[in-house]
């Protein structure tokens, strides 16, 4: 029997959550005594996973694999879960494992829970907690499976460093003949996601049209942050979609949270809950966000801001 | 061109979230319900190719009969008929289950769920849906034109947007972006009415199985005060964050 995750990489490296993923499988698999393995696809530099109490990884390397395909990887997923007997399967919360995860578990007739924080409080059945109702609860589930698929929500485990003499082996990719072709991938080069950020700045309406964005973006650049903005923003088109956070946008679990001219509407709310730390610059002191928020500057943005960013600069520049 | 649109009934995004009974079940008291935001932006693409396509909508949900008025706003909305499993589901896989028996018998070519309900956010019931009926799938999905068989889509990755193509049948994960708030349709007293002679089928529940349960709900800790910091001493603030907090 094994532990598997499923390592994400981006440009050819791993990505945060992949050491995020070993750490939280090697926590599980000490107290079982079991081997903990991991997959990675197409990635030519493998010893950074070696830190991170890794047993056994498996590469699978084929330039038609170089596009996440979800029932391409799920297929292949499934294929080294059922030769290694892997009892557990360990997922991200990233829009590909997401994508992943469903069609995995079908295949494997695997249970799954998504969004779950923290270490489960049981192995045998299987309990853990999750995030339900858009971060406004919990819940406790219990999944009575012969295998388990868990995906861990972003940042919700400390990554921990216990190197481990790391067997590398070679797979041959299973490919299935499909119409599903990837046609284009377009990213934003040089920015920070949302869903990787640990810092995330974000405007609202408060910041009064798309041409006072530079506010955001200066300070989200001098902290080397993610940029988001609130609902009503989106709605107007004074930035895309993606950039939406909330309750129908995207969810945010960043270390740090400045929400500069958002009011704090339940939704919004809802949606970065999970953050440890937020900051709110709002000019209105009776803001609701304030009553959700760890630290608060009363204040015109377009006075606190620039003072922030220049505060920063020097901060940094001193550091 | 046959669509289903899965729905979900769930809270509004407003609600309060409270629980009962020693914290197992959801407290419904006062609350309003709603069709689930990402099942709406998939209705209303649904409605599109009934427009400009010819498509017939058909919308499903897995649920007891308090969620028909969730369906009847979906058929105000536009959609042709509806059917309800008659089932009160605990978990995503059982949902998906139901949701296959049915396809088995009805031949869609396309299959729209919300990427994901806002209540459980179990982001389960499409992607099992389309491994249980062999289809392909697409989640997060932000466009989508049909032309014939094929389907020409895209998808919201970390940080950019994927386009892909493939065959129908297919089922899509809808998202915010398929189609833009203002599109949404708020039905009109006409809608309404004929709603009311559309047909809205119930259908028994087939055997299936249970992968997960919940067993205890919990609110997140109550927060600490917050903190302010006057705005002429915004470098109070930075210290915070770096010696308190530890976040920079």
């Amino acid at each position: 029997m094994s532990i598997l995750i499923f390592t994400e990489t981006e440009n050819g490296k791993f990505k945060k959550s992949a050491f995020e993923l070993a750490s939280y499988g090697r926590a599980i698999a000490d107290p079982l005594g079991v081997e903990l393995m991991a997959v990675c696809f197409n990635i030519q530099d493998t010893s950074p996973l070696e830190s991170y109490g890794v047993d056994r990884l498996i590469q699978i390397s084929d330039p038609s694999l170089e596009n996440f395909t979800a029932h391409q990887y799920a297929a292949n997923m499934a294929e080294i879960a059922q030769t290694h007997d892997a009892k557990l399967v360990i997922l991200s919360s990233s829009a590909n494992a997401k994508y992943l995860a469903p069609l995995l578990a079908v295949s494997l007739s695997a249970g799954y829970a998504s969004n779950v924080v923290g270490l489960p409080e049981s192995i045998e059945p299987l309990r853990v907690k999750r995030s339900c109702f858009t971060n406004k609860a919990f819940n406790l589930s219990t999944l009575d499976n012969k295998v388990n698929i868990i995906g861990l929500s972003n940042n919700s485990y400390p990554v921990s460093e216990n190197p481990k003499e790391m067997v590398v082996e070679q797979k041959k990719a299973i490919l299935s003949e499909t119409s599903f072709k990837v046609e284009k991938v377009e990213k934003a080069s040089g920015q920070v996601s949302i869903a990787d950020a640990d810092i995330v700045v974000s405007g609202g309406r408060g910041l009064k049209g798309p041409e006072n964005w530079h506010l955001i973006e200066d300070l989200a650049s001098t902290l080397g942050a993610a940029t988001a903005c609130s609902k009503p923003v989106s709605d107007m088109g004074w930035r895309p979609h993606s950039e939406h956070v909330g309750q129908t946008g995207k969810p945010v679990a960043s270390n740090l949270y400045i929400a500069i001219g958002v009011s704090g509407a339940i939704q919004h709310l809802a949606g970065i809950n999970s953050s440890k730390v937020k900051v709110v610059i709002n000019n209105d002191p009776e803001a609701p966000f304030f009553k959700a928020a760890d630290y608060g500057v009363v204040g015109d943005a377009f006075e606190v801001v620039p003072e922030l960013i220049k505060k920063l600069k020097a901060f940094k520049y001193n550091e | 061109m046959k669509i289903l649109v899965c729905v979900s009934h769930v809270p509004d995004t407003t609600s309060k979230i409270n629980f009962v009974d020693d914290d197992t079940a959801f407290d419904k008291n006062g609350v309003q319900f709603i069709i689930n935001p990402n099942d709406e932006f998939g209705l209303t693409r649904a409605i599109w190719f009934q427009q400009k396509q010819g498509a017939e909508v058909t919308v499903i949900t897995v649920g007891d009969p308090s969620c028909e008025p969730t369906l009847r706003k979906c058929l105000a909305i536009g959609a042709d008929r509806a059917f309800r499993i008659d089932l009160s589901p605990t978990d995503g896989f059982q949902v998906a289950q139901q949701l296959s028996a049915h396809c088995k018998d009805e031949n869609y070519d396309l299959i729209i769920a919300g990427r994901e309900s806002i209540d459980y956010n179990g982001a389960m019931v499409p992607g099992m849906l389309s491994a249980l009926l062999g289809y392909s799938f697409l989640t997060n999905c932000m466009a989508l034109e049909i032309e014939g068989r094929s389907v020409k889509a895209s998808r919201e990755i970390d940080g950019g947007i994927e386009s892909v193509s493939c065959d129908l049948p297919l089922v899509v994960g809808a998202q915010k972006g398929l189609v833009e708030e203002k599109d949404l349709i708020i039905p009109n007293m006409r809608g309404i009415m004929q709603a009311r002679q559309k047909s809205l089928t119930v259908v028994p529940a087939v055997d299936s199985s249970i992968q997960s349960s919940i067993s205890k709900f919990e609110k997140p800790a109550p927060k600490g005060a917050v903190k302010m910091v006057d705005a002429n001493q915004i470098d109070q603030l930075i210290d915070l964050l770096h010696n308190e907090a530890k976040v920079i």
